[in-house]
């Protein structure tokens, strides 16, 4: 049956709303229209970074309804009526977050290209489990690239911000 | 990398997705959780002209116990399912294969039923459907429900029994037989990519021997396969080492697994005898097998 029979078409406009850090933000867009570039392009929150744009470098990583997600494998119109968290929501009132703190304290960067991938996906994972190991750092880490630090420095961030926010277990 | 137009529904009801599926064949495509199809889009890979996205549709998520077996929607996120202490003691070969699955954020949009759909010969949840004789239930306008054993699901390179207006709807697990220990292992290039070779194993102990074994194999063959010779071979046999050596001569036989710049076909077959050998080894000692005669005589079996 021919799409327009269906009152189906490719070039059809669908109408956007969802909370993006704490607002609510809404678009109109095209179907084919992933997250990352609403984001970026509609909402103008370029913070959201696109390195492959086919899901293997984590550089877009934000949060869905607390959940990472790569927003390149994700459609705007996916996205309807969710709470997204992308790294300009994460510092409050100019101030860093503890964990961008402790990854500036500690060189967990040098282009910044893949940062707020590795914020977002930590943010995540201190959320799920507040005090992990080195090793579950480094897996829930693995799905994140970085060409330039040689990864030793974001964990040694992320270790820091954890026992700056677990004191108890500073040994 | 951005993927080409194409008509959208998200509808609230299986009906409504059901007939839109029927009104366009082939040219329409099913939307789970996204982490193979939205790719493939972007390549360019794909170009279907309808996607019908499920994620609307309510209680298609549900997972519930039903005469022991595990009921899953298809639309279960797999990061869902891996924190699920209904999956965890219901089903753990499944738990045991789901944090194999790329990274958490592929886990918490891929679905059960997408990576089930989807059949990528590395994957990782076919298998634990072939080793587990999961039932697998596809829905559809014209015929309504048929459920198919995961023997018959798997058909080829990508390729599932599923028809263009079938949706795969429900994931069924039966119970595990008193006295069973599973295990899942696979090697990869880095964690979180595709198994180079993958398995999914059970056995089953009775009086101290062999009563049932289960292995499935990914990563060696177009679809995921049962080691069916090997599985055989193991029934009666006490769970010692060497029979457990045999087994992975035996599970690799007349098998030709694809060779690719990760890695040769006779390096993934020898990777496949050792996992054989390995998590027969730790299967047996869940299902209650002695260690030290387990680990008697030659060999390193770790
Ligand atoms: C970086 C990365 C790493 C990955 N690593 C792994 C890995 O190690 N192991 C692994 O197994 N997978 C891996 N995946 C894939 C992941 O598991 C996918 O989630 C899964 O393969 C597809 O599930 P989905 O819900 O995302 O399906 P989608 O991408 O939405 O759909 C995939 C295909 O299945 C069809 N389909 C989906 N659901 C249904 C249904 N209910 N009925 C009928 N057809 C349906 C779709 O039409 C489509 O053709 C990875 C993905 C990425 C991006
Ligand atoms: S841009 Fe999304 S994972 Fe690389
Ligand atoms: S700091 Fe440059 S890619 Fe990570």
């Amino acid at each position: 049956m021919s799409l327009s029979a269906k009152g189906l078409s490719t070039d059809e406009i669908f109408q956007v709303e969802l909370t993006v850090n704490g607002e609510r933000r809404e678009g109109a867009v095209e179907a084919r229209k992933t997250l990352a570039d609403f984001l970026r392009e509609d909402l103008a929150l370029t913070g959201t970074h696109l390195g492959c744009e086919h899901g293997v470098c984590g550089a877009c990583t934000v949060l869905v309804d607390g959940e990472p997600a790569r927003s390149c494998l994700m459609l705007a119109v996916q996205a309807r009526g969710s709470a997204v968290l992308t790294i300009e929501g994460l510092a409050q009132k100019g101030e860093l977050s503890s964990l961008q703190q402790s990854m500036w304290d500690n060189h967990s960067f040098q282009c910044g290209f893949c940062t707020p991938g590795f914020l977002m996906q930590i943010t995540a994972l201190l959320e799920q489990s507040p005090n992990p190991t080195e090793g579950e750092v480094r897996e829930a880490l693995s799905g994140n690239i970085c060409r330039c630090t040689g990864y030793q420095s974001i964990v040694k961030g992320v270790m820091a911000a954890i026992a700056s926010s677990n004191p108890k277990d500073v040994s | 990398m951005k993927p080409p137009a194409f008509a959208y529904r998200a509808p609230e009801s299986l009906q409504e997705a059901l007939s839109l599926l029927a009104d366009h064949g082939d040219e329409a495509k099913v939307l789970a959780g996204g982490q193979s199809l939205i790719p493939l889009l972007s390549l360019r890979l794909a170009r279907p002209t309808v996607l019908v996205d499920l994620a609307r549709i309510p209680g298609m998520a549900s997972i519930s116990e039903s005469d022991g077996w595990l009921v899953m929607g298809s639309m279960v996120r797999e990061g869902h399912a891996e924190r699920a202490p209904l999956v965890g003691r219901l089903a753990p070969l499944l738990s045991a294969a789901l944090p194999f699955i790329g990274h958490p954020a592929i886990r918490s949009r891929g679905t059960v039923g997408g990576s089930l759909a989807h059949a990528d010969p590395a994957a990782e949840l076919p298998a634990v459907a072939l080793a587990t004789d999961a039932q697998l239930v596809a829905t559809s306008a014209a015929r309504g429900k048929r459920t198919l054993p995961a023997a018959d699901f798997f058909r080829g390179f990508f390729e599932t029994a599923l028809e263009t207006d079938e949706i795969l709807t429900e994931i069924r697990l039966p119970p595990l037989s008193e006295g069973t220990g599973v295990c899942f292992q696979e090697v990869a290039r880095r964690h979180g990519d595709f198994a180079m070779v993958g398995l999914a194993a059970s056995v089953r102990l009775a009086n101290g021997t062999i009563a049932d074994a289960h292995l499935a194999l990914t990563g060696v063959a177009p679809q995921p396969i049962r080691a069916s010779e090997a599985e055989l071979a193991l029934i009666g046999a006490s769970p010692t080492k060497a029979v457990f050596e045999e087994a992975g001569q035996l599970a690799t036989r007349g098998l030709t697994p694809p060779s690719d710049l990760h890695g040769s076909s006779g390096y993934r077959t020898v990777v496949a005898q050792v996992l054989v050998r390995r998590a027969l080894r730790v299967a047996a000692l869940k299902a209650g097998a002695d260690y030290e005669e387990l680990d008697s005589g030659r060999g390193d079996l770790r």
